[in-house]
């Protein structure tokens, strides 16, 4: 079968690929290796344990980065609604109460207001204010979107504009777990990306979680008359004796197109290819994520963060486990914390440790339940320490693991922030073959939607303008 | 003869819904009176291919810097379609 272009992946990078192909009258083919879209942010059901009936689960979405008011104009938010003419109300955001960076002794609070953080700044770190503010200024004139910037560390960058290492540690701690796959670092376009989406903009979630977005996303795609494929993996990539990229292997099937755009992850992709002498490293960085529904809402101290950024001590490690995994540090989320969310009932509170990947491969089936199991035990003695004796009663646990994450999204060794090597402008060795998504650089849920759209801009629509 | 002017702020008004397009001055720059971006002049371009067949090439791109220029650049391409 022949196409304009082929869409490797339905996470989000690959179905905002796919919307912008076939906005313009691109004959587009999206296949995907699971059976419902999403990727890395996709979806589950699990039964409950007692009374019957079933629970619905995100994978991910704590948060929805990049946080714009109705009507705010050239944020990254509102060019994704432009690019795939979705309508602000659509998304139904709900703005973050306000999240926290919890160390020992110290916190700082931010909002969707950039001015919490900087007044937290100036209470809690007087003598730095001012070099806060140039930290600021530089993160504002910096072009992250410049495709042609290689890596430079941010943590270089960091200490030559910020002396106390404390403050340090506390900006790069969310900006790190929230998107890096570097560790114990990121690249400094990497770091101005986050910043602006996490610290300028701020959170919110969208009223029924990833689905509200997925459906959005997948009702488009309907319209357009994209084909889209589920139960579908690609085999194969199939590639002309002089370089460049004509077609897929999925399912026995052959189809061609002369655009190719892949949204599995750039090891990912390369392996499906012919040996060449590439070998983009896998990403270390992976995680387990625990989720516990309670009878009641968790009361939590100063009116109710929507994220707390945990970690018990100075200085914030963030690389593998050296263990199964590493409890001195965690992503609190209590999903239901939103400005628009204020009526009681269940609470749930889902909790993201690093992992080690290598540990949890060579598990046997019964080692791994009681792995699970303490993981559970540790997240659930951290919410109580964080809640001062919250009474509530467990209806519900979920954990999933690396093996998880990488039984549903095929991400090697359960990756969640791809590789450490980058490919900007999203081309590969191969012709005619492009990288979008996490490997390109951009990531999280509208990190991962704008790299789908510029890169289905840049090779498969301005490409396609010149013959 | 087709209302050049009169297309482009149609197509404007379809991938920017939220600006006004009402009140455009005709020889100011169109990024200086709406929040428009580059991905937003590719999306004209791909709007007038895909509606009216007129073909830009990326090094014209500039010449759909305002309302006139839009005009007197596309008139041509839209006689002989
Ligand atoms: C636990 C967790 C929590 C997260 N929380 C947040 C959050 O709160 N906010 C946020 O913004 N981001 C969050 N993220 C990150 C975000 O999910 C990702 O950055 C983003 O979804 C990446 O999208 P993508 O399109 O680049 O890749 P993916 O989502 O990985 O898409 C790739 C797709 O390709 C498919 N695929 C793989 N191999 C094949 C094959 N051979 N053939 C066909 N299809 C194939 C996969 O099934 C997948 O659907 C979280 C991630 C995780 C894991």
């Amino acid at each position: 079968m022949n196409y304009d272009a082929i869409v490797i992946g339905a996470g989000m990078s690959g179905l905002a690929a796919g919307i912008r192909l076939a906005m313009f009258d691109k004959k587009v083919l999206i296949l995907e290796k699971h059976s419902i879209p999403g990727g890395l942010n996709s979806y589950y059901q699990r039964k409950n344990f007692d009374k019957g009936g079933i629970r619905q689960f995100d994978v991910g979405l704590h948060v929805l980065t990049n946080f714009i008011k109705k009507g705010e104009k050239g944020k990254p938010f509102s060019k994704l609604l432009k690019q795939l003419r979705l309508s602000y109300d659509d998304f139904k955001l709900c703005p973050q109460t306000h999240s926290k960076i919890l160390f020992p002794d110290v916190e700082l609070k931010f909002s969707n207001e950039f001015e919490l953080l900087l007044n937290e700044v100036s209470e809690k770190f007087p003598q730095e204010i001012d070099n806060f503010l140039k930290l600021t200024e530089k993160v504002k004139t910096f072009n992250e979107l410049d495709l042609s910037i290689g890596y430079s560390s941010s943590r270089e960058a960091l200490k030559e504009i910020i002396k106390d290492e404390l403050l340090i540690e506390m900006i790069l701690c969310p900006l790190l777990i929230y998107g890096s796959a570097w560790e114990d670092d990121m690249d400094f376009a990497q770091f101005v990306i986050m910043f602006k989406s996490l610290y300028f903009e701020g959170f919110s979630r969208p009223e029924g979680g990833v689905r509200t977005i997925l459906s959005l996303l997948m009702k488009k795609i309907n319209d357009l008359g994209a084909d889209i494929r589920f139960k579908t993996a690609v085999t194969k990539i199939l590639i002309k004796d002089s370089g460049e990229a004509f077609g897929v292997v999925a399912n026995g099937e052959e189809f061609y197109a002369p655009v190719i755009l892949s949204s599995i992850g750039y090891p990912e992709t390369v392996r499906l290819t012919p040996k060449i002498d590439l070998n983009p490293r896998i990403g270390a960085m992976t995680f387990l994520e625990s989720i516990f529904v309670f009878d009641k809402k968790i009361p939590l101290d100063q009116n109710d963060s929507t994220i707390i950024f945990y970690n018990d001590s100075k200085k914030y490690s963030y690389r593998p486990a050296t263990d199964y995994f590493d409890s001195s540090s965690a992503v609190v989320c209590f999903p239901d914390n939103y400005e628009t969310n204020k009526q009681d009932g269940e609470g749930t509170v889902r909790i993201t440790y690093m992992a080690n990947y290598s540990q949890w491969r060579d598990l046997e089936r019964a080692q791994y339940d009681e792995m699970k199991e303490k993981v559970g035990q540790s997240s659930l003695s951290l919410i109580r320490s964080l809640s001062q004796g919250f009474d509530g009663k467990l209806l519900f646990k979920d954990i999933f693991s690396p093996m998880t994450i990488e039984r549903y999204t095929w991400h090697l060794n359960g990756t969640v922030y791809g590789s450490i090597d980058k490919t900007r402008d999203g081309k590969t060795p191969f012709k005619n073959l492009f990288i979008i998504g996490t490997d390109q650089g951009f990531l999280g849920i509208v990190g991962a939607m704008l790299s789908g759209i510029s890169m289905a801009n840049l090779h498969g629509l301005m490409g396609a303008n010149e013959i | 003869m087709a209302d050049v002017r009169q297309i482009v702020i149609d197509i404007i008004a379809d991938i920017a819904p939220d600006e006004d397009v009402s009140n455009l001055d005709d020889v100011k720059s169109l990024r200086e009176q709406l929040d428009l971006d580059s991905m937003d002049f590719l999306d004209i371009v791909m709007e007038l291919r895909k509606r009216h067949k007129v073909e830009v090439p990326q090094e014209d791109y500039p010449k759909l810097a305002t309302l006139a220029s839009c005009v007197s650049y596309l008139s041509p391409k839209f006689a002989t379609v």
